[in-house]
């Protein structure tokens, strides 16, 4: 009884364990699916598209730029800035924590994005 | 093809569209200047691609100096790729000038993207003009990464603050107005407070009668805000420009040519020595126009629009400069 007892714990740990072990699997698929449908953003002809992104926090973002003019990626509250990027140039930065992030070009500031961190 | 009149532009489709010689032809007007005259006080402002049309005597007036500007050194995308040789054919057409003028006025994106060895071509090219004094104020791309100061070790000698400075020819009084710096998210070109400061005070002490020319990069008037091409605080700095009977305004940025009245002042924006931008609002960003060999014509239509004759009624003031 008592064995057959240990038995039965031992296969539902095991259940559990390889559930946990899916949902693991499935939620890392899941962000990783996320990650290669938003995490990245274009900019063009004097955008940046998407112009609101939302992700998870601890996704990183990159930026190219796809303009024949150079750009720059600027946070309005100083928490990240890119370098001047020239034609097919990048910027990433990896958002850590929740909040909402405004953006801008700061060569031509009439530029702005967000990035939503949730 | 055999018919084709001696100016029109060559291309060939086997390589990028057109060859290096009808290229430089089709830039001309992209790459010029433009010749600024001062006349009882007064200030006109010619294309240097027209000049040959213009007789010696409209060329001629107290003082006259050059506006080159956005030479843009280091851009070598398809709208251009050879901006080096389109700055040549500009100092070319100002040392062609019967009378070489004063000085030379560049309004701001000497370089594309604030190396050094941009700005160190462009120096170079620019030492080949006949006139040997060139007064720079900057474009955004001058200042990029290290918020102007680069800039300031090269150009800004005895400027206050972000590079902005005056100073008097022949009786006009020049001012080299900076507004690409620390520009706010979704806003415009900015002056700032320190610097209308400094420029209220520059302006306290000189007679209604002087002749005042300002200069900066960006427009100092709305031209299309939509696309940044206008500076935030500009109301405030023409306000103290308001007593003087003669007020000019040179600026580039636009990458094309534009002039307006009002009141007492008189705005001009010059066109590029590097490429051309649309006009405002008839594409879907400011982004280089391309010249593709199937759009030359229309592309050289806006030769026209470049035409600036200079000839409204501005202000005049009551003394001449003699």
């Amino acid at each position: 009884m008592r064995r057959s007892v240990s038995i039965a714990v031992l296969t539902m740990a095991l259940v559990v364990g390889l559930g946990a072990i899916g949902i693991g699997q499935r939620s890392v698929l899941e962000g990783a699916q996320q990650k290669a449908e938003t995490t990245e953003v274009k900019i063009d002809n004097f955008s940046f598209g998407p112009g609101t992104l939302t992700v998870p926090a601890g996704t990183t973002v990159t930026w190219t730029n796809s303009d024949d003019i150079p750009h720059t990626v600027v946070s309005t509250d100083g928490v990240f800035k890119s370098k001047v990027l020239d034609t097919d140039e990048k910027f990433s930065f990896t958002f850590s924590k929740a909040g909402t992030y405004p953006y801008f070009c700061s060569i031509h500031p009439k530029m702005t994005g967000k990035v939503i961190v949730q | 093809m055999a018919g084709k009149v001696k100016d029109e532009i060559q291309y060939d489709h086997n390589h990028d569209g057109i060859d290096r010689r009808g290229f430089l032809k089709c830039m001309a007007w992209a790459g010029t200047g433009a010749l600024c005259v001062m006349s009882g006080g007064v200030l006109k402002s010619y294309s240097l691609s027209r000049l040959p049309e213009m007789s010696s005597k409209e060329a001629m007036g107290e003082l006259s100096f050059v506006q080159i500007s956005d030479s843009h050194m280091g851009f070598n995308k398809p709208a251009n790729p050879d901006v080096a040789g389109t700055l040549k054919v500009a100092v070319d057409k100002i040392n062609a000038l019967s009378a070489a003028p004063e000085f030379m006025l560049h309004t701001g994106d000497i370089s594309h993207l604030s190396k050094p060895e941009e700005f160190d071509t462009v120096d170079q090219i620019l030492k080949s003009a006949k006139p040997q004094d060139v007064f720079y104020v900057p474009g955004e791309h001058d200042v990029l990464n290290d918020d102007g100061k680069q800039f300031l070790e090269r150009y800004g000698k005895g400027s206050k603050g972000g590079g902005w400075y005056s100073f008097d020819k022949k009786g006009a009084h020049f001012i080299g107005l900076v507004n690409v710096i620390n520009l706010k998210a979704g806003g415009l070109g900015t002056l700032g407070h320190e610097q209308l400061e400094w420029l209220e005070d520059d302006v306290k002490h000189l007679k209604h009668s002087t002749p005042i020319v300002v200069f900066a990069h960006i427009p100092l008037w709305s031209v299309y805000p939509e696309w940044g091409w206008g500076t935030e605080d500009s109301a405030q700095a023409l306000a103290y420009l308001k007593k003087f009977g003669s007020v000019t305004v040179l600026n580039g940025h636009i990458h094309q040519t534009m002039q307006k009245v009002e009141g007492n002042v008189t705005f001009h924006t010059a066109s590029s020595t590097a490429f051309p931008q649309p006009q405002p609002g008839k594409a879907d960003s400011p982004g280089p126009m391309r010249v593709p060999a199937e759009q030359l014509k229309s592309v050289l239509g806006i030769t026209d629009v470049n035409y600036v004759q200079g000839q409204h009624a501005l202000a005049v003031v009551d003394s001449t400069l003699a």
